[in-house]
C-alpha cells in the first residue's frame, strides 16, 4: 500500500499548490512585501541610473531572500498549526519525500514571486537587462540552494518557542554563500562582465545547492522525529 | 559533589604560565616591526586567538556529528563548550584585528575576507545561542543544536571563498606571502618563534577552557536532575 | 495486536513512561483512562509511531517500533486532538490527498463510503475552514479510517464538543467498533467512554495501574472502578 516515492512528493505539492491558489495567502503576502521593499530601496538607495547599474542584482536578491522567509514560514505553520506535520509523519512514505514535497512548493512559490516581481522591476526602472538566460538560470540555481536549506530550517524554527522570528536568524548566517554568489554572477550578466566574473561565482552556487540539498535531505529526518 | 580532577587544576596552572611566557615573548622579547613599530605584537594575540577560535568552531561541528551518531549528551556539552569558547575567542580576534588595522589600515573595519567571515562565524554563534533558548527538551535542544552547527560548518568555507571573490587586502604573512596586501611583513626568526610560542599557549588555554564548561555543563545537568527529583516527591 | 513491554520514555530528565507493559487482543476497544500528565498522549504518540521509545518494545499489528515504522503506519488510524486537517482544501480534497499519500488505488470510492460513514457527504465540496470543530472531528476520523486500518487510535477525540456532536462522534465511533478494528481510546468522559469500550486501562504515573474487561464491572460503573484505581 505504500505509495511510491514520486507519487508522495507529487501528492504533497498538488495538495500545497491548490490550498494556496484558492486562498493565495502566502503568495500575497509575499508579492506585498516585495513589491514594499522595491519601493524602499528606491528611496533609501535613490535607484538613479548610475546607482542601478549596480545595484540592481543586490536589490532583486535583497528582496527575494526578505520574502522568501515569509512564504518559509507560513507553509511550514500551516502544517504545524492543525497537527498536519504528525498527518504527514503518519502516512506511510519516506521522510525525505515529504521534504521534496515542501521544498518544491516553497520554490514553487518563490519563483512564481519571482517571475512577478522582475517585469515590475522591468516596468519600474525600465531595466530589460534582467531578461537573459543566464540571468534567469541563476536566479533559479540561487533560489534552489536558499529553499533547501530554508526548508530544512523552517522545520526547525516551527518547533521552537520563538518560531517565526528564529528562521531568518537561522537562515541568512548559513546561505550568505548563496546571496552572495548569486548577487555576484547576476550582476556580472546584466554588466556584460567577462566570462570569468560569471563561472567562478557560479561554481561555488552549484557547489553550495549540491552539499545543501544533499545534507537537508539527510537531516529533515532527524529534525521531524520526536 | 564532583571533586575538581588534580590534571584540570594543574591544567589551569600551566595555562597561566604559558600565556604569560607568551605575553613575555611578544610583548618584551619579540623585535619591534620596523614599518608599524610596537602596534604591530597585537599580532601574536591576533593569530594566537585566531588560531583557538578556528579551532573551536571544525571542534563544535565534529562534536555535532558525534552527537547524532551517538546520542550521547556528552557530546552535545563538549559542542557547546566549543560554540562558547570560540565566540569568545573569535571576538577577542577580532577586536584585536580592529586594534592592528586602524594603524595599518587607516580604519578599524574592512570588509575583508577574513575579517568577514569572522564576522558570519559569529553571526552562526548567535543564532546557535538563540535557537538553543528556544527548546526546552534537551534532546531535542541537543539534536537541533548538532545539526546547525554542522549547516555551520558546511557553509562557513564556502562563505570564505565567496567572499574571497571580493578583492581582499588582508595580509597573508604565513603562507605563500602574495604581499600585495597593504600591512604585510616578513618574519624574523624571533618573530616565528615567538608566534609559535603564541599559538601553543593559547592552545593550552583553550583545552583547558573547553575542560572547565564541559565539566559545568555536567554539573548543571545534575543539578537539574536533583531539582526534578526534590520536587517530584 | 498490540504488545508493549517495559516501555520507558524519557524527555530529557523527565520520565513520562516507566516501564509501561501493555496488551491489546484483536477486536478489543480499549479506553485508556488517567489523570492529566499521567502520559497518556505520549503513549498514544509511541504507538503511531510519532515518538520514539527511550527504552523497551512496542509492537503494532505484528511489526515493531521504531525499526518498522513504515509497515506499522500503513496499517494504523490516528486521530488526535487536532484535526490534522487543511482548511483551504474541501473535505474531498482532503481526504483525496491523504488517500494519495496511503498509496489507496481507486479511492473515489472509498472516499464515499468514509463521507457517508461519518455523515458528511452533504458539506464534501465544502472548505474545511468553515467546518465546525464537531464536523472537522468527525472529517478527521474520516482521514484516519480512509485506508482501512487494522487499529484506530483515538487521542481525546470529544475534546471541545459539545452536546450534538458528541451523539454523533458516538453513533460513528459505534459504527467504527462494529467493524471489528482494535481500538485504542484515551478520554475524560468516563461515561461515553463506558459505552464504547469493552476494556478499561488506567495510566497512572507513566504505567497501567489497573486494567478491567467490560463483562467483569458487573454491577459496578467505571467510575468506581477508576476511582479505586487512582486510590491504590
Amino acid at each position: 500500500m505504500k505509495p511510491s516515492f514520486l507519487k508522495a512528493t507529487f501528492a504533497i505539492i498538488h495538495k500545497d499548490l491548490a490550498a494556496e491558489f484558492r486562498s493565495r495567502e502566502l503568495l500575497t503576502a509575499m508579492l506585498t512585501f516585495s513589491v514594499l521593499v522595491i519601493l524602499i530601496f528606491n528611496f533609501a538607495l535613490d535607484l538613479n541610473i548610475d546607482v542601478r547599474q549596480k545595484v540592481t542584482a543586490g536589490v532583486l536578491w535583497t528582496t527575494f531572500a526578505f520574502a522568501g522567509t515569509l512564504g518559509l514560514n507560513r507553509s511550514m505553520a500551516v502544517e504545524k498549526d492543525r497537527g498536519c506535520m504528525d498527518g504527514l509523519l503518519l502516512a506511510p512514505v519516506d521522510r525525505s519525500a515529504i521534504f521534496f514535497g515542501k521544498a518544491i512548493s516553497n520554490l514553487a512559490f518563490m519563483l512564481i514571486v519571482e517571475a512577478i516581481v522582475l517585469p515590475l522591476y522591468a516596468f519600474f526602472y525600465n531595466e530589460t537587462r534582467i531578461f537573459q538566460w543566464e540571468f534567469i538560470a541563476v536566479l533559479l540555481l540561487g533560489s534552489i540552494g536558499y529553499i533547501s536549506v530554508g526548508t530544512l530550517l523552517s522545520a526547525m524554527s516551527v518547533q521552537t518557542r520563538t518560531r517565526e522570528i528564529l528562521l531568518p536568524i537561522l537562515l541568512f548566517p548559513i546561505t550568505i554563500p548563496v546571496l552572495i554568489a548569486s548577487v555576484l554572477a547576476s550582476g556580472a550578466i546584466i554588466n556584460d562582465a567577462g566570462l570569468p566574473q560569471i563561472i567562478t561565482p557560479l561554481n561555488l552556487l552549484i557547489v553550495y545547492d549540491v552539499i545543501f540539498i544533499a545534507v537537508s535531505f539527510m537531516f529533515f529526518d532527524a529534525i521531524v522525529e520526536e | 559533589m564532583q571533586q575538581k580532577p588534580i590534571l584540570l587544576t594543574i591544567l589551569d596552572i600551566l595555562s597561566i604560565i604559558a600565556i604569560g611566557i607568551a605575553t613575555y615573548f611578544a610583548l618584551v622579547l619579540a623585535p619591534t616591526e620596523l614599518v608599524m613599530g610596537e602596534v604591530q605584537r597585537v599580532f601574536y594575540f591576533h593569530v594566537g586567538t585566531g588560531w583557538v577560535a578556528l579551532l573551536g568552531f571544525i571542534i563544535a561541528s565534529i562534536a555535532g556529528v558525534a552527537y547524532l551518531v551517538s546520542k550521547k549528551m556528552f557530546w552535545d556539552r563538549f559542542g557547546l563548550a566549543a560554540v562558547e569558547v570560540s565566540a569568545m575567542f573569535f571576538l577577542i580576534t577580532i577586536v584585536l584585528g580592529s586594534i592592528w588595522a586602524r594603524p595599518a589600515w587607516n580604519t578599524w573595519w574592512t570588509w575583508d575576507v577574513r575579517l568577514t567571515s569572522a564576522a558570519v562565524t559569529e553571526l552562526i554563534f548567535i543564532a546557535y545561542f538563540m535557537l538553543r533558548a528556544g527548546i526546552e527538551d534537551p534532546e531535542k535542544r541537543a539534536r537541533f543544536g548538532a545539526i546547525y552547527t554542522l549547516l555551520g560548518g558546511l557553509s562557513a568555507p564556502i562563505t570564505f571563498m565567496v567572499i574571497r571573490l571580493f578583492r581582499s587586502i588582508h595580509p597573508v604573512v604565513v603562507g605563500n606571502p602574495s604581499a600585495e596586501a597593504q600591512g604585510g611583513f616578513d618574519m624574523t626568526v624571533d618573530m616565528r618563534n615567538t608566534l609559535f610560542i603564541t599559538l601553543i599557549a593559547f592552545t593550552i588555554l583553550f583545552i583547558d577552557f573547553i575542560w572547565h564548561r564541559v565539566r559545568l555543563g555536567g554539573l548543571q545537568e545534575k543539578v537539574e536532575q536533583l531539582k526534578l527529583k526534590t520536587l517530584g516527591e | 495486536m498490540i504488545e508493549v513491554t517495559k516501555l520507558i520514555k524519557r524527555f530529557g530528565l523527565k520520565t513520562i513512561l516507566c516501564g509501561l507493559d501493555f496488551q491489546v487482543q484483536p477486536g478489543e476497544f480499549v479506553a485508556l483512562l488517567g489523570p492529566n500528565g499521567a502520559g497518556k498522549t505520549t503513549f498514544l504518540r509511541i504507538l503511531a509511531s510519532l515518538s520514539k521509545p527511550s527504552f523497551g518494545n512496542v509492537k503494532v499489528a505484528g511489526y515493531s517500533l521504531p525499526n518498522e515504522s513504515a509497515q506499522v503506519r500503513a496499517k494504523l488510524g490516528v486521530v488526535s486532538h487536532l484535526p490534522l486537517l487543511y482548511p483551504d482544501l474541501t473535505a474531498e480534497e482532503n481526504l483525496q490527498f491523504y488517500a494519495r499519500m496511503y498509496g489507496i488505488t481507486n479511492y473515489q470510492l472509498q472516499i464515499n463510503k468514509v463521507l457517508n460513514l461519518v455523515g458528511l457527504e452533504h458539506r464534501r465540496k465544502d472548505l474545511v475552514r468553515t467546518f465546525s470543530r464537531g464536523m472537522s472531528q468527525r472529517l478527521a476520523i474520516g482521514r484516519a479510517i480512509l485506508h482501512e486500518p487494522q487499529v484506530i487510535l483515538f487521542d481525546e477525540p470529544y475534546t471541545g464538543l459539545d452536546q450534538d456532536a458528541s451523539e454523533m462522534l458516538d453513533k460513528v465511533l459505534k459504527e467504527i467498533a462494529s467493524h471489528g478494528q482494535t481500538v485504542v481510546m484515551t478520554s475524560h468522559d468516563l461515561i461515553r467512554a463506558e459505552a464504547l469500550a469493552t476494556r478499561f486501562d488506567v495510566l497512572s504515573r507513566g504505567v497501567i495501574t489497573a486494567s478491567i474487561n467490560k463483562n467483569d464491572l458487573k454491577n459496578q460503573n467505571v467510575l468506581d472502578f477508576y476511582k479505586q484505581a487512582l486510590e491504590n
